[in-house]
Protein backbone atom coordinates (compact mmCIF):
# COMPACT_ATOMS: atom_id res chain seq x y z
CA UNK A 1 0.00 0.00 0.00
CA UNK A 2 0.93 3.99 -1.00
CA UNK A 3 1.97 5.28 2.07
CA UNK A 4 -0.05 8.41 3.04
CA UNK A 5 0.88 12.00 2.29
CA UNK A 6 2.17 14.00 4.73
CA UNK A 7 -0.75 16.58 5.77
CA UNK A 8 1.21 18.80 7.67
CA UNK A 9 4.81 20.11 7.23
CA UNK A 10 6.44 22.48 8.72
CA UNK A 11 3.28 23.73 10.19
CA UNK A 12 1.99 24.18 6.80
CA UNK A 13 -1.05 22.14 5.38
CA UNK A 14 -1.03 20.51 2.19
CA UNK A 15 -2.73 23.53 0.13
CA UNK A 16 -0.12 25.78 2.05
CA UNK A 17 -2.73 26.95 4.70
CA UNK A 18 -1.05 27.55 8.00
CA UNK A 19 -3.05 25.76 11.28
CA UNK A 20 -5.80 28.41 11.79
CA UNK A 21 -6.22 29.50 8.51
CA UNK A 22 -10.02 29.38 6.33
CA UNK A 23 -10.32 28.56 2.51
CA UNK A 24 -11.06 31.30 0.56
CA UNK A 25 -14.52 32.47 0.99
CA UNK A 26 -17.32 34.05 -1.53
CA UNK A 27 -20.25 34.77 -0.53
CA UNK A 28 -23.55 36.13 -2.90
CA UNK A 29 -26.72 36.90 -2.05
CA UNK A 30 -30.08 37.10 -4.38
CA UNK A 31 -28.81 34.31 -6.80
CA UNK A 32 -31.96 32.40 -7.43
CA UNK A 33 -34.84 34.87 -9.14
CA UNK A 34 -37.69 33.35 -8.32
CA UNK A 35 -37.03 32.07 -5.20
CA UNK A 36 -38.33 34.47 -1.98
CA UNK A 37 -34.24 34.46 -0.64
CA UNK A 38 -31.42 33.04 -1.94
CA UNK A 39 -28.00 32.49 -1.15
CA UNK A 40 -24.33 31.31 -2.44
CA UNK A 41 -21.38 30.33 -1.00
CA UNK A 42 -17.92 29.32 -1.33
CA UNK A 43 -15.24 28.05 0.82
CA UNK A 44 -12.33 26.72 -1.08
CA UNK A 45 -13.86 23.60 -3.50
CA UNK A 46 -16.72 23.10 -1.46
CA UNK A 47 -19.74 25.64 -2.64
CA UNK A 48 -23.35 25.36 -2.04
CA UNK A 49 -26.58 27.34 -3.08
CA UNK A 50 -29.36 28.09 -0.86
CA UNK A 51 -33.37 28.89 -1.55
CA UNK A 52 -35.80 29.69 0.63
CA UNK A 53 -39.64 29.89 0.17
CA UNK A 54 -41.89 31.40 2.55
CA UNK A 55 -43.65 31.82 5.02
CA UNK A 56 -46.41 30.11 3.08
CA UNK A 57 -48.93 27.46 4.17
CA UNK A 58 -47.53 24.60 5.42
CA UNK A 59 -49.07 20.90 3.77
CA UNK A 60 -49.66 18.21 4.51
CA UNK A 61 -52.08 19.78 7.58
CA UNK A 62 -51.01 17.86 10.13
CA UNK A 63 -47.46 19.11 10.82
CA UNK A 64 -48.67 22.52 10.99
CA UNK A 65 -48.55 24.22 14.66
CA UNK A 66 -51.22 26.33 16.16
CA UNK A 67 -48.61 28.40 18.14
CA UNK A 68 -45.72 28.75 15.90
CA UNK A 69 -44.57 28.30 12.32
CA UNK A 70 -41.66 25.24 11.52
CA UNK A 71 -38.52 25.65 9.09
CA UNK A 72 -38.15 23.00 7.15
CA UNK A 73 -34.84 22.18 5.57
CA UNK A 74 -33.39 20.25 2.82
CA UNK A 75 -29.86 19.32 2.23
CA UNK A 76 -28.92 17.87 -1.21
CA UNK A 77 -25.45 16.78 -2.92
CA UNK A 78 -25.46 17.56 -6.67
CA UNK A 79 -25.32 14.31 -8.26
CA UNK A 80 -22.13 15.89 -9.97
CA UNK A 81 -21.10 17.63 -6.82
CA UNK A 82 -18.16 14.34 -5.71
CA UNK A 83 -15.76 12.54 -7.54
CA UNK A 84 -17.87 9.16 -8.50
CA UNK A 85 -21.36 10.28 -9.43
CA UNK A 86 -23.87 10.12 -6.18
CA UNK A 87 -26.85 7.98 -6.50
CA UNK A 88 -29.60 11.18 -6.74
CA UNK A 89 -31.86 11.71 -3.91
CA UNK A 90 -31.83 11.39 -0.15
CA UNK A 91 -30.23 9.57 1.33
CA UNK A 92 -29.90 8.64 5.49
CA UNK A 93 -26.76 11.22 5.60
CA UNK A 94 -28.85 14.05 3.69
CA UNK A 95 -31.83 13.47 5.39
CA UNK A 96 -29.97 13.66 8.90
CA UNK A 97 -27.92 16.67 7.71
CA UNK A 98 -31.62 18.43 6.60
CA UNK A 99 -32.65 17.76 10.13
CA UNK A 100 -29.36 19.00 12.01
CA UNK A 101 -29.53 22.32 9.97
CA UNK A 102 -33.56 22.80 10.76
CA UNK A 103 -32.49 22.61 14.42
CA UNK A 104 -29.43 24.85 13.78
CA UNK A 105 -31.67 27.36 12.02
CA UNK A 106 -34.72 27.64 13.51
CA UNK A 107 -33.14 28.63 16.64
CA UNK A 108 -32.85 31.99 15.35
CA UNK A 109 -35.94 32.68 13.01
CA UNK A 110 -39.03 34.52 15.49
CA UNK A 111 -41.22 31.67 14.22
CA UNK A 112 -43.95 31.95 16.62
CA UNK A 113 -44.49 35.13 14.04
CA UNK A 114 -45.72 32.60 11.41
CA UNK A 115 -48.35 30.20 13.01
CA UNK A 116 -49.17 27.20 10.90
CA UNK A 117 -47.00 28.25 8.52
CA UNK A 118 -43.32 26.74 7.59
CA UNK A 119 -40.36 28.45 5.90
CA UNK A 120 -38.84 26.35 3.34
CA UNK A 121 -34.75 26.25 3.23
CA UNK A 122 -33.49 24.15 0.21
CA UNK A 123 -29.57 23.35 0.29
CA UNK A 124 -27.97 22.11 -2.62
CA UNK A 125 -24.34 21.61 -2.98
CA UNK A 126 -23.09 21.88 -6.08
CA UNK A 127 -19.13 20.91 -5.49
CA UNK A 128 -18.24 19.09 -2.81
CA UNK A 129 -14.43 19.03 -0.97
CA UNK A 130 -15.26 18.23 2.38
CA UNK A 131 -17.40 21.15 5.11
CA UNK A 132 -20.36 20.70 2.88
CA UNK A 133 -22.86 20.68 5.59
CA UNK A 134 -21.48 24.27 7.57
CA UNK A 135 -21.06 25.66 3.64
CA UNK A 136 -24.99 24.26 3.09
CA UNK A 137 -25.95 26.42 6.32
CA UNK A 138 -23.85 29.73 5.78
CA UNK A 139 -25.52 29.37 1.91
CA UNK A 140 -29.14 28.99 4.13
CA UNK A 141 -28.50 31.74 6.30
CA UNK A 142 -27.64 34.13 3.64
CA UNK A 143 -31.12 33.37 1.53
CA UNK A 144 -33.43 33.47 5.31
CA UNK A 145 -31.93 37.00 5.72
CA UNK A 146 -32.61 37.73 2.32
CA UNK A 147 -36.23 36.49 2.31
CA UNK A 148 -36.76 38.95 4.58
CA UNK A 149 -37.53 36.39 7.40
CA UNK A 150 -37.35 38.37 11.23
CA UNK A 151 -34.44 36.40 12.93
CA UNK A 152 -32.26 37.08 16.02
CA UNK A 153 -28.99 36.45 14.18
CA UNK A 154 -27.69 35.49 11.05
CA UNK A 155 -25.99 31.83 11.50
CA UNK A 156 -22.35 31.02 10.41
CA UNK A 157 -21.06 28.08 10.20
CA UNK A 158 -17.75 26.15 10.21
CA UNK A 159 -15.20 23.36 11.05
CA UNK A 160 -12.34 22.26 12.78
CA UNK A 161 -10.47 19.19 13.24
CA UNK A 162 -7.56 17.34 14.16
CA UNK A 163 -4.93 16.18 11.31
CA UNK A 164 -1.55 14.71 12.71
CA UNK A 165 -2.69 15.04 16.31
CA UNK A 166 -2.58 19.03 15.74
CA UNK A 167 -6.23 20.55 15.94
CA UNK A 168 -6.41 22.25 12.42
CA UNK A 169 -9.45 25.20 11.06
CA UNK A 170 -11.78 23.90 8.12
CA UNK A 171 -10.36 20.64 6.93
CA UNK A 172 -10.46 20.09 3.04
CA UNK A 173 -10.84 16.68 0.98
CA UNK A 174 -8.09 15.18 1.52
CA UNK A 175 -7.35 16.41 5.23
CA UNK A 176 -11.13 14.89 6.08
CA UNK A 177 -10.35 11.50 4.36
CA UNK A 178 -6.73 10.99 6.55
CA UNK A 179 -7.42 12.90 9.27
CA UNK A 180 -8.59 12.19 13.03
CA UNK A 181 -11.50 14.20 14.11
CA UNK A 182 -13.99 16.17 11.93
CA UNK A 183 -16.01 19.02 14.11
CA UNK A 184 -18.40 21.33 12.44
CA UNK A 185 -20.07 24.22 14.53
CA UNK A 186 -22.62 26.67 13.58
CA UNK A 187 -23.38 29.46 15.39
CA UNK A 188 -24.68 32.84 16.12
CA UNK A 189 -21.30 34.98 16.00
CA UNK A 190 -22.53 38.42 17.41
CA UNK A 191 -23.94 36.47 20.68
CA UNK A 192 -21.99 33.65 20.73
CA UNK A 193 -24.82 31.15 20.77
CA UNK A 194 -23.77 27.24 19.12
CA UNK A 195 -26.43 26.05 17.49
CA UNK A 196 -25.18 22.92 16.17
CA UNK A 197 -21.98 21.03 17.23
CA UNK A 198 -21.20 17.39 15.76
CA UNK A 199 -18.06 15.88 16.38
CA UNK A 200 -16.85 12.45 13.97
CA UNK A 201 -13.56 11.09 15.67
CA UNK A 202 -11.71 10.46 18.70
CA UNK A 203 -10.16 13.16 20.79
CA UNK A 204 -9.65 14.22 24.30
CA UNK A 205 -10.94 17.18 26.30
CA UNK A 206 -7.96 19.39 25.84
CA UNK A 207 -7.88 19.42 21.88
CA UNK A 208 -11.58 19.51 21.58
CA UNK A 209 -11.27 23.22 23.54
CA UNK A 210 -8.57 24.04 21.21
CA UNK A 211 -10.50 22.79 17.96
CA UNK A 212 -13.72 24.65 19.33
CA UNK A 213 -11.60 27.78 19.83
CA UNK A 214 -10.67 27.89 16.61
CA UNK A 215 -13.50 26.84 15.01
CA UNK A 216 -15.33 29.51 17.15
CA UNK A 217 -12.88 32.47 15.34
CA UNK A 218 -13.49 30.83 11.75
CA UNK A 219 -17.53 31.81 12.43
CA UNK A 220 -16.67 35.23 13.05
CA UNK A 221 -14.78 35.18 9.87
CA UNK A 222 -17.38 33.50 8.15
CA UNK A 223 -19.92 35.79 9.88
CA UNK A 224 -17.90 38.46 8.03
CA UNK A 225 -18.36 36.95 4.66
CA UNK A 226 -21.80 36.57 4.97
CA UNK A 227 -22.33 40.42 6.15
CA UNK A 228 -20.64 41.63 2.58
CA UNK A 229 -22.71 39.81 0.65
CA UNK A 230 -26.29 41.26 2.25
CA UNK A 231 -24.61 44.71 2.48
CA UNK A 232 -24.15 44.08 -1.23
CA UNK A 233 -27.67 43.47 -1.86
CA UNK A 234 -30.19 46.37 -2.85
CA UNK B 1 -25.57 53.86 29.12
CA UNK B 2 -28.11 55.38 26.51
CA UNK B 3 -26.38 54.84 23.39
CA UNK B 4 -27.48 54.95 19.41
CA UNK B 5 -25.33 52.93 17.19
CA UNK B 6 -26.43 52.90 14.18
CA UNK B 7 -27.15 56.18 11.90
CA UNK B 8 -30.76 57.22 11.17
CA UNK B 9 -31.62 55.36 7.70
CA UNK B 10 -28.17 52.92 7.97
CA UNK B 11 -28.44 49.64 6.65
CA UNK B 12 -29.10 46.82 9.71
CA UNK B 13 -28.84 42.74 9.21
CA UNK B 14 -30.69 40.39 11.72
CA UNK B 15 -29.10 41.14 15.07
CA UNK B 16 -27.68 44.13 14.56
CA UNK B 17 -27.42 46.19 17.98
CA UNK B 18 -28.84 49.52 16.96
CA UNK B 19 -29.04 51.37 20.12
CA UNK B 20 -28.74 50.46 23.86
CA UNK B 21 -30.16 51.61 27.16
CA UNK B 22 -33.51 54.10 27.39
CA UNK B 23 -34.71 53.46 23.70
CA UNK B 24 -37.63 52.00 22.60
CA UNK B 25 -38.02 49.05 20.65
CA UNK B 26 -40.56 49.59 17.66
CA UNK B 27 -41.60 47.37 15.12
CA UNK B 28 -38.87 45.10 13.10
CA UNK B 29 -36.53 45.44 16.29
CA UNK B 30 -36.54 42.89 19.46
CA UNK B 31 -34.88 44.00 22.93
CA UNK B 32 -31.96 41.43 24.33
CA UNK B 33 -29.91 42.70 27.43
CA UNK B 34 -30.75 46.23 27.28
CA UNK B 35 -29.80 46.13 23.73
CA UNK B 36 -32.52 47.01 20.81
CA UNK B 37 -31.53 44.48 17.63
CA UNK B 38 -32.81 44.45 14.38
CA UNK B 39 -35.00 41.56 13.34
CA UNK B 40 -34.56 42.19 9.69
CA UNK B 41 -32.30 43.18 6.50
CA UNK B 42 -33.68 46.16 6.27
CA UNK B 43 -33.38 50.10 7.32
CA UNK B 44 -33.37 51.25 10.92
CA UNK B 45 -35.08 54.26 11.32
CA UNK B 46 -35.25 56.74 14.97
CA UNK B 47 -38.88 58.74 15.89
CA UNK B 48 -37.91 60.66 19.06
CA UNK B 49 -37.00 57.23 21.10
CA UNK B 50 -38.64 54.82 19.40
CA UNK B 51 -36.47 52.40 17.13
CA UNK B 52 -37.97 50.74 14.49
CA UNK B 53 -36.72 48.31 11.40
CA UNK B 54 -38.43 49.16 7.92
CA UNK B 55 -37.24 45.65 5.95
CA UNK B 56 -36.20 45.65 2.51
CA UNK B 57 -37.87 42.56 1.56
CA UNK B 58 -40.08 39.84 2.96
CA UNK B 59 -43.57 38.68 2.72
CA UNK B 60 -46.96 39.67 3.10
CA UNK B 61 -48.62 38.88 7.06
CA UNK B 62 -52.15 40.27 7.49
CA UNK B 63 -52.16 43.25 9.53
CA UNK B 64 -55.55 44.34 11.04
CA UNK B 65 -56.67 47.81 9.02
CA UNK B 66 -54.90 46.76 5.96
CA UNK B 67 -56.65 46.97 2.82
CA UNK B 68 -55.69 44.25 0.30
CA UNK B 69 -56.72 43.27 -2.96
CA UNK B 70 -57.74 39.53 -2.80
CA UNK B 71 -58.66 36.52 -5.31
CA UNK B 72 -61.73 34.58 -4.18
CA UNK B 73 -60.37 30.79 -4.00
CA UNK B 74 -63.22 29.19 -2.45
CA UNK B 75 -67.18 29.32 -1.53
CA UNK B 76 -68.57 28.16 1.26
CA UNK B 77 -72.32 27.99 2.84
CA UNK B 78 -72.17 31.05 3.87
CA UNK B 79 -68.99 32.77 3.07
CA UNK B 80 -65.72 33.54 0.58
CA UNK B 81 -62.49 32.32 1.31
CA UNK B 82 -60.21 35.50 -0.43
CA UNK B 83 -56.03 34.31 -1.12
CA UNK B 84 -54.00 37.27 -0.07
CA UNK B 85 -50.68 36.18 -1.40
CA UNK B 86 -49.59 35.36 2.13
CA UNK B 87 -49.53 31.88 3.96
CA UNK B 88 -53.21 32.95 5.54
CA UNK B 89 -56.25 32.85 3.80
CA UNK B 90 -59.34 35.57 4.13
CA UNK B 91 -62.70 34.75 5.35
CA UNK B 92 -65.47 36.87 4.12
CA UNK B 93 -68.65 35.64 5.95
CA UNK B 94 -71.69 36.67 3.92
CA UNK B 95 -72.38 39.88 6.34
CA UNK B 96 -69.30 41.69 5.57
CA UNK B 97 -69.06 40.66 2.18
CA UNK B 98 -72.44 42.66 0.93
CA UNK B 99 -74.64 45.91 2.00
CA UNK B 100 -77.27 44.70 0.41
CA UNK B 101 -79.62 41.19 1.72
CA UNK B 102 -78.63 37.84 0.37
CA UNK B 103 -81.58 35.46 -0.23
CA UNK B 104 -79.53 32.38 0.36
CA UNK B 105 -82.27 30.18 -0.58
CA UNK B 106 -82.75 32.01 -4.35
CA UNK B 107 -79.27 33.17 -4.98
CA UNK B 108 -75.65 31.17 -5.02
CA UNK B 109 -72.81 33.07 -3.34
CA UNK B 110 -70.99 32.94 -6.56
CA UNK B 111 -73.12 35.37 -8.14
CA UNK B 112 -72.01 38.31 -6.12
CA UNK B 113 -68.33 36.72 -6.05
CA UNK B 114 -67.07 34.17 -7.86
CA UNK B 115 -63.94 31.73 -7.54
CA UNK B 116 -61.35 33.90 -9.28
CA UNK B 117 -62.69 37.29 -8.86
CA UNK B 118 -60.30 39.87 -7.41
CA UNK B 119 -61.63 42.11 -4.69
CA UNK B 120 -60.74 44.68 -2.98
CA UNK B 121 -61.12 44.69 0.93
CA UNK B 122 -59.85 45.40 4.37
CA UNK B 123 -58.79 42.84 6.75
CA UNK B 124 -60.95 43.73 10.09
CA UNK B 125 -59.36 41.11 12.54
CA UNK B 126 -56.42 39.03 12.61
CA UNK B 127 -56.74 36.73 15.62
CA UNK B 128 -53.56 35.65 17.60
CA UNK B 129 -53.72 31.90 15.00
CA UNK B 130 -53.50 34.59 12.39
CA UNK B 131 -57.41 33.82 11.08
CA UNK B 132 -57.89 36.53 9.01
CA UNK B 133 -61.80 38.16 8.63
CA UNK B 134 -62.24 40.33 5.76
CA UNK B 135 -64.68 42.46 5.25
CA UNK B 136 -66.08 45.03 2.39
CA UNK B 137 -68.12 47.27 4.01
CA UNK B 138 -65.93 50.57 3.42
CA UNK B 139 -67.35 52.39 0.68
CA UNK B 140 -63.73 51.94 -1.31
CA UNK B 141 -63.85 47.97 -0.92
CA UNK B 142 -65.18 46.95 -4.25
CA UNK B 143 -64.98 44.05 -6.74
CA UNK B 144 -62.16 44.56 -9.09
CA UNK B 145 -63.30 43.57 -13.07
CA UNK B 146 -61.64 44.48 -16.41
CA UNK B 147 -58.20 46.21 -15.79
CA UNK B 148 -54.89 44.28 -15.14
CA UNK B 149 -53.09 43.06 -12.42
CA UNK B 150 -49.16 43.26 -11.13
CA UNK B 151 -47.70 41.94 -8.56
CA UNK B 152 -44.85 43.47 -6.74
CA UNK B 153 -43.07 42.93 -3.67
CA UNK B 154 -44.95 44.07 -0.20
CA UNK B 155 -42.02 46.20 1.28
CA UNK B 156 -42.16 48.25 -1.71
CA UNK B 157 -45.70 49.20 -1.26
CA UNK B 158 -44.95 52.69 0.53
CA UNK B 159 -42.31 53.60 -1.99
CA UNK B 160 -45.02 53.19 -5.11
CA UNK B 161 -47.79 55.22 -2.57
CA UNK B 162 -45.22 57.75 -1.85
CA UNK B 163 -45.29 60.69 0.82
CA UNK B 164 -49.15 61.69 1.07
CA UNK B 165 -49.52 59.40 -2.25
CA UNK B 166 -47.32 61.52 -4.61
CA UNK B 167 -46.10 58.39 -6.72
CA UNK B 168 -49.35 57.01 -7.28
CA UNK B 169 -51.19 60.73 -7.92
CA UNK B 170 -48.12 60.68 -10.46
CA UNK B 171 -48.15 57.74 -12.05
CA UNK B 172 -52.01 58.13 -12.57
CA UNK B 173 -52.21 61.93 -14.06
CA UNK B 174 -49.37 60.90 -16.57
CA UNK B 175 -50.94 57.76 -17.25
CA UNK B 176 -54.77 58.40 -16.97
CA UNK B 177 -55.11 54.98 -15.69
CA UNK B 178 -56.64 54.08 -12.63
CA UNK B 179 -54.68 52.45 -10.03
CA UNK B 180 -55.73 50.92 -6.84
CA UNK B 181 -52.56 49.43 -4.29
CA UNK B 182 -53.47 46.52 -1.51
CA UNK B 183 -50.76 46.16 1.05
CA UNK B 184 -49.80 42.88 -0.11
CA UNK B 185 -48.42 43.56 -3.06
CA UNK B 186 -51.02 43.28 -5.77
CA UNK B 187 -51.97 46.45 -7.39
CA UNK B 188 -54.67 46.91 -9.71
CA UNK B 189 -54.48 48.79 -12.91
CA UNK B 190 -57.38 49.67 -14.93
CA UNK B 191 -57.89 52.21 -18.20
CA UNK B 192 -55.64 54.76 -19.73
CA UNK B 193 -52.32 53.80 -21.18
CA UNK B 194 -51.91 50.25 -18.78
CA UNK B 195 -48.60 49.31 -20.36
CA UNK B 196 -47.35 52.15 -19.34
CA UNK B 197 -48.84 52.54 -16.00
CA UNK B 198 -47.99 49.25 -15.53
CA UNK B 199 -44.39 49.38 -16.50
CA UNK B 200 -44.46 52.63 -13.65
CA UNK B 201 -45.28 50.58 -11.44
CA UNK B 202 -42.68 47.61 -12.25
CA UNK B 203 -39.98 49.75 -12.17
CA UNK B 204 -40.84 50.73 -8.80
CA UNK B 205 -40.82 47.22 -7.96
CA UNK B 206 -37.47 47.02 -9.34
CA UNK B 207 -35.74 50.53 -8.27
CA UNK B 208 -37.64 51.12 -4.91
CA UNK B 209 -34.43 50.93 -2.25
CA UNK B 210 -32.65 53.45 -5.39
CA UNK B 211 -32.25 57.13 -4.63
CA UNK B 212 -34.28 59.64 -6.67
CA UNK B 213 -36.96 57.24 -7.14
CA UNK B 214 -39.35 59.78 -8.29
CA UNK B 215 -36.68 61.28 -11.06
CA UNK B 216 -36.63 57.87 -12.74
CA UNK B 217 -39.94 57.31 -12.66
CA UNK B 218 -40.88 60.58 -13.89
CA UNK B 219 -38.07 60.07 -16.57
CA UNK B 220 -39.63 56.67 -18.16
CA UNK B 221 -43.10 57.78 -17.96
CA UNK B 222 -41.66 61.23 -20.48
CA UNK B 223 -39.56 58.66 -22.49
CA UNK B 224 -41.98 56.12 -23.61
CA UNK B 225 -44.68 59.12 -24.68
Amino acid sequence: MKKDKKLLKNGKRIDGRGIGDLREMEAEAGVLERADGSGYFRMGDTEAIAAVFGPRELHPKHKQKPQRGILQCRYNLAPFSVEDRKRPGPSRRAKEIGKVAEGALSSTVFLEEFPTATIDVYMEVITADAGTRCVALNAGAIALADAGIPMKGIISACAAGKIEDTPVLDLKGEEDQGGQVDLPIAMNADTGEVTLLQMDGMTNIEEMDEMLELAIKGCEKVAKKQREALMKTF
Amino acid sequence: MDEKLVEDKAKVLPGDVIAEGDYLSGQGTYKEDEKIKSKFLGVARTEKSRIRVIPLCGGYIPQEGDKVIGRISGIGPSHWWVELDSPYDGYLSISEGSDEFIDLDNTELSEVYDIGNMIYTEVIKVTKEKDVKLSMQDRICKKLSGGRIVRINPSKVPRLIGKGGSMVEMIKDKTGSRITIGQNGIVWVSGGDEDLAVGAVKTVDEKGHEKGLTEKVEKMLKESR
